[in-house]
């Protein structure tokens, strides 16, 4: 799984993200929305609300809901996915919902929801966490409050080294998986699983490479959200001197 | 105490635009010592206060706020308005009926029908109730004409401009009646069709320059090429 020069099969270092894009604003009808390719893994998020909520038991008087939906579409996956959900898709539903809620501001919405559907194109390892970077991409583009953006990456471990950002093929045939969360501004952490089994040092070496690789994937989401604007502030400058 | 950002920046959550004795303005708030912006938008500071002016956004209803509301309901005695927002509007009966009439004995739907659009101002939300509006007073009322266009409410405060400079030339230009919903809806009326479609032009074209300064000089330029007339 490493080869004989230290890299791993698609030629990345350990330490090394992949390739990653971000659109924002590609879903006209949701208030935002944002589609994330993270190497063969890609992503479409789109946000809807705040809105009233269905069913009205279900809102709280102090605060917004939120509601998110994790979903793998049936081609996502080299066999054919039934589209029900599934035991994996409920949980990381509710993982992902967790790793969003710190970072939004709910108090400002009271008896409101907030929705959140997540849709896999394509998966190739680490899809919760292009999953985070995709739905708070999309959550800050519906202009909806929030305390800072949520970046996040996995860690893995083949053949005895830490490597981050891990692939399908990495994630099946490794020792380790460890998805992880942080608001990169606040430096606080909003997820952290892991499947496998690590030493405490290689733990703390695990969240500081982890750690790093966020506050990366944080610059990328920050370009991306303002990438729009700024092309429509130049094509107007363009056009206002001609 | 450092600022890390001039006016006219754009900004996303969570980035940090100063530290130290500054004053956290709408859309900023602040953790220890540090201000952090909340939403996409545009820093603004003045005087010690920084503040964010949002490009994008929900309609948070405000007591005072002029809105223009789509009926979508009837309770016994009030109409149910959607204000696009996420909560809905109510609308008392006994405003919009003929005086003295019993709303519990009358068909509310000769008075106002589903679909309708009515100008109203809100006069009550709190955390414990749905937003009440009323119709009462100039301006205000259901609207038969004119074309109903809508924006992002987070451009609202571009387009009146400052103490209304914004909406006050487009009305000059054009000759249109206009009411703008601080909900995104806005209602124009002019003498032509023409004039209408030119205001609407001009006001979709602020909603999505809103971020770029010098706006009032293109807006003017554009309405005097639209015109015809040389500059």
């Amino acid at each position: 799984m490493i080869r004989p020069d230290g890299r791993r099969l698609d030629g990345r270092r350990p330490d090394e993200i992949r390739e990653l894009k971000i659109k924002i604003g590609i879903l006209e009808n949701a208030d935002g929305s944002a589609y994330v390719e993270q190497g063969n893994t890609k992503i479409y998020a789109a946000v809807y609300g705040p809105r009233e909520v269905h069913p009205r038991h279900l809102a709280l008087p102090n605060r917004a809901i939120i509601r998110c939906r994790y979903h793998m579409t049936p081609f996502a996956v080299e066999e054919r996915k039934s589209p029900a959900p599934t035991r994996r898709e409920i949980e990381l539903s509710k993982v992902i919902r967790e790793a969003l809620t710190p970072a939004i501001i709910v108090e400002h919405f009271p008896f409101s929801a907030i929705d959140v559907f997540i849709e896999v194109i394509n998966a190739d390892g680490s899809t919760r966490c292009a999953s985070i970077i995709a739905a708070s991409v999309a959550l800050a583009s519906a202009g909806i409050p929030m305390r800072d953006l949520v970046a996040a990456c996995s860690v893995g471990k083949i053949n005895g080294v830490l490597v981050l950002d891990v692939t399908d093929i990495e994630d099946k045939y490794g020792e380790v998986d460890m998805p992880f969360a942080m608001m990169p501004n606040k430096n606080e952490i909003t997820l952290l699983q892991l499947d496998g089994v690590l030493s405490l040092e290689e733990i703390e070496k695990a969240i500081s490479m982890a750690t790093k690789a966020c506050k990366e994937i944080y610059e990328k989401q920050k370009s991306a959200l303002k990438e729009k604007y700024i092309e429509l502030r130049k094509a107007v400058e363009e056009s206002a001197k001609t | 105490m450092p600022i890390y950002v001039k006016d006219w920046d754009l900004v996303v959550p969570g980035e940090v635009l100063a530290e130290g004795d500054y004053v956290a303005g709408p859309y900023v708030y602040k953790e220890g010592n540090k201000l952090l912006a909340t939403t996409i938008g545009i820093v603004e500071s003045k005087r010690g206060v920084i503040r964010v002016v949002p490009l994008q956004g929900p309609y948070i209803p405000k007591v005072g706020d002029v809105v223009i509301g789509i009926v979508i309901d009837y309770l016994p005695t009030a109409y149910v308005l959607d204000i696009n927002s996420s909560y809905k509007a109510i609308l008392q009966a006994t405003e919009v009926l003929p005086f003295q009439k019993n709303a519990l004995a009358e068909d509310l739907s000769k008075y106002l029908d589903v679909g309708d659009v009515v100008i109203c101002k809100i006069v009550r939300f709190d955390k414990y109730s749905d937003v009440v509006v009323s119709c009462k007073g100039r301006e205000l009322g259901k609207v038969v004409d004119g074309r109903l266009i809508k924006v992002s409410p987070a451009k609202i405060p571009r387009l009146i401009g400052r103490k209304g400079s914004m909406i006050n030339l487009i009305k000059k230009e054009t000759g249109c009646k206009i009411v703008i919903g601080q909900n995104g809806f806005i209602w124009i009326k002019g003498k032509d069709p023409g004039s209408e479609v030119l205001a609407e032009k001009v006001i979709r074209k602020i909603a999505e320059e809103a971020h770029v300064s010098g706006l009032t000089q293109r807006v003017q330029l554009m309405l005097q090429l639209e015109k015809g007339v040389d500059v």
